[in-house]
């Protein structure tokens, strides 16, 4: 168990350097920075002096080394556009974009994990179809149109929930519906296809000859193991809800983490962009490491070498 | 003194709906287990030995259908219980083994928590007292240490050990009836005697009623008390070991004893006899006996109508053929 939590560690550390290159190596992407920052009406000078300034005229391993010792400390730099420390506006937003993704993984999994374990008790029964309808649905559905959906029944033919903002809780409602209700086919089917092929084990027909009752089986004996796959999608599904929450979060207009990812991409205010790749990715990677430490937790095979 | 009967089973018959028509695997078998008896069931792979078995613990199939006359366990009609009632016997006053030890174990759980899982689903006993009984029942497993095997994880056992746990929990509510299906089949052959052994010693200790299923004849004539051969679906000759062994009356179980050496009697070097054909398609409703096809006695008689289970071999011994012993003999 300690070497496999070291192993994996050591593995999320690489993960975590190679992304902070290729965040590092945005700037680079769009062509010189200094001319860029300049502008249009910029003289050589301008650029030259822009270039000494933010340190662009240095080698790049120098740069891309004090760029990550400086980020590692929290420190991003300044926002081109706000011209307040990015950290700080990274850090104001991201508990916003945290909550949405927590509300709608929630969403996901108690909506996906009692259907999937409903049509394998009963595959091919009403239930069964009913689930895979809303699957197929779900994954042929874009976001941004299910939002919209979402927007013109709830918000302005019912009246039920606010439209927009971040304020009350009854502002996240929607918004976790529509960025969870995308993962929520795929957590369908993999509860299904677990349970599916666990309730033919022979464990569980040992469970059933020891007399336990049904729940115990199914609960007990079977989701334990039928889940574990389940928990990897959630995590990596997880990370794409937070790239999804751009969208969502721009046409609910929630001050979150996208929105500024919205934001910052028209203003081209790169060390922004910057820092909320990089945040996103490494808590990305953060969460895979622990879905597998909770696999690890769950499956003994894997905790009891 | 009669003997305390445990289980009888009359008529029991399984029909499966199969995409080229309705299977009968299970065809009116009848057969009873005693207090403290050992009953061998023995035929060839897929004559429906372990739907059998399931079928007495209801534990069969979704689309398995089953019906039958007779199905009482000691004074329990288990033909009028509900599902919920019969998981009240399952683990409890009847228990299975199953044939493959390495998968019948849940990874997930420790070795303790799947032993004591039975007696406080029964309300028998409390945590502290099943885990006690669980220790004291690996250790007559012949389990070492068992006190930290309880903490240990199946895939951390051999499989050998695994199939000990597994009679370990088949004993742990003290049960009437052990129903054991090829409990050996998977494990290494210096350890299926081992087994095999101690399911005896325990059975006899226990006072239980043992359902052995196998392919083992060896064993058969060692340890079971009765034995009951069935083949297609159907038991052909059922009786008390030493009438099988001394006077197998049916042509297949003279072809399956041709199939096994007997110390002292068959010669070295001699060939060992085999029963040539296959078994026949169990789709749709067969007149007549089953065995027909391979059976080198067959005529007309067979196959025209139904052959019954006869008693004419005395009170312990019946057969489903046509023929007399004596018109057999070759
Ligand atoms: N779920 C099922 N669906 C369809 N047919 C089945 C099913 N289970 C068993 N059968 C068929 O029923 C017949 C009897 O099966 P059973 O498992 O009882 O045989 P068995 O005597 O235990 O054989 P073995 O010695 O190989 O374990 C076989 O022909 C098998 O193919
Ligand atoms: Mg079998």
């Amino acid at each position: 168990m300690f070497t496999y939590l070291l192993r994996r560690l050591g593995v999320a550390v690489l993960v975590a350097l190679t992304v902070s290159l290729i965040t590092f190596s945005m700037i680079y992407l769009s062509g010189d920075p200094a001319v860029a920052l300049a502008g249009e009406a910029a003289t050589e000078e301008d650029i030259e002096s822009i270039r000494t300034y933010y340190g662009y005229d240095r080698p790049i391993l120098v740069q891309y080394g004090d760029w990550l010792f400086k980020a590692l400390q929290g420190d991003f730099g300044q926002s081109h556009y706000l011209k307040q420390p990015v950290a700080l506006v990274i850090f104001e937003r991201l508990p916003t974009t945290m909550m949405l993704g927590l509300c709608a993984l929630v969403f996901a999994l108690v909506l996906s994990i009692p259907l999937g374990v409903l049509a394998a008790i009963r595959p091919n029964s009403l239930i069964d179809r009913t689930a895979l309808t809303i699957a197929v649905i779900g994954q042929a559905m874009p976001s941004f149109w299910f939002a919209l959906t979402l927007m013109l029944w709830f918000g302005i033919v019912w009246r039920l929930l606010p439209i927009t903002g971040s304020d009350s809780w009854a502002n996240f409602v929607m918004p976790s519906i529509a960025l969870g209700y995308y993962i929520t086919p795929a957590a369908m089917r993999l509860t299904r296809a677990g349970m599916l092929e666990v309730l033919s084990a022979d464990y569980i027909r040992t469970a059933r000859a020891k007399g336990l009752r049904s729940v115990t089986v199914l609960f007990k004996h079977a989701l334990r193991n039928a889940i574990l796959p389940v928990i990897s999608l959630a995590a990596v599904q997880f990370g794409f809800m937070l790239g999804g929450s751009i969208v969502i979060e721009t046409i609910f207009a929630i001050n979150g983490l996208g929105f500024l990812a919205w934001e910052s991409i028209q203003r081209a205010d790169l060390p922004m962009m910057q820092a909320i790749v990089l945040v996103l990715s490494v808590f990305y990677i953060l969460l895979t490491l622990l879905a597998d430490m909770l696999n690890a937790w769950l499956d003994p095979r894997i905790r009891v070498a | 003194m009669a003997a305390e009967r445990i289980l009888e089973v009359e008529g029991l018959s399984v029909a499966i709906p199969t995409p080229s028509g309705m299977l009968h695997p299970v065809q009116n078998v009848k057969f009873h287990v005693d207090r403290g008896e050992t009953v061998a069931i023995v035929g060839e792979s897929g004559c429906g030995k372990s739907l059998t078995s399931l079928a007495i613990m209801n534990l069969l199939p979704h689309r398995a259908m089953r019906s039958a006359d007779r199905l009482v366990l000691d004074d329990t009609d288990m033909l009028r219980l509900g599902e919920r009632q019969m998981s009240d016997i399952r683990g409890n006053r009847m228990s299975m083994i199953f044939q493959e030890p390495m998968t019948s174990l849940n990874p997930a759980y420790t070795i303790g928590d799947q032993l004591t899982e039975g007696p406080r689903r029964h309300g028998q006993s409390g945590m502290s007292e099943a885990r006690d009984r669980a220790v004291w029942l690996l250790e007559k497993v012949g389990i070492t240490a068992a006190t930290n095997r309880l903490r240990q994880y199946p895939h951390q056992l051999s499989g050998g050990l695994r199939q000990r746990v597994m009679i370990a929990m088949a004993l742990m509510c003290g049960p009437d009836l052990i129903i054991a299906d090829e409990p050996t089949t998977a494990l290494d052959v210096t350890i299926q005697a081992q087994i095999l052994h101690l399911l005896a010693e325990l059975q006899r200790e226990f006072r239980t009623g043992l359902i052995l299923i196998t392919h083992d004849l060896g064993v058969v004539a060692r340890v079971a008390d009765r034995v009951a051969v069935m083949y297609a679906g159907q038991i052909v000759e059922e009786g008390t070991a030493h009438r099988i062994f001394t006077t197998p009356s049916h042509p297949y179980t003279r072809g399956l004893l041709d199939c096994i050496p007997i110390p002292g009697k068959t010669a070295r070097g001699s060939h060992l006899g085999s029963i040539p054909g296959i078994v026949p398609s169990l789709i749709g409703e067969m007149p007549g006996c089953h065995f027909a096809e391979r059976c080198r006695h067959a005529t007309g008689r067979c196959t025209s109508r139904p052959v019954g289970l006869g008693d004419g071999l005395g009170p312990d011994h019946r057969v489903r053929c046509v023929f007399s012993p004596e018109e057999l003999q070759p």
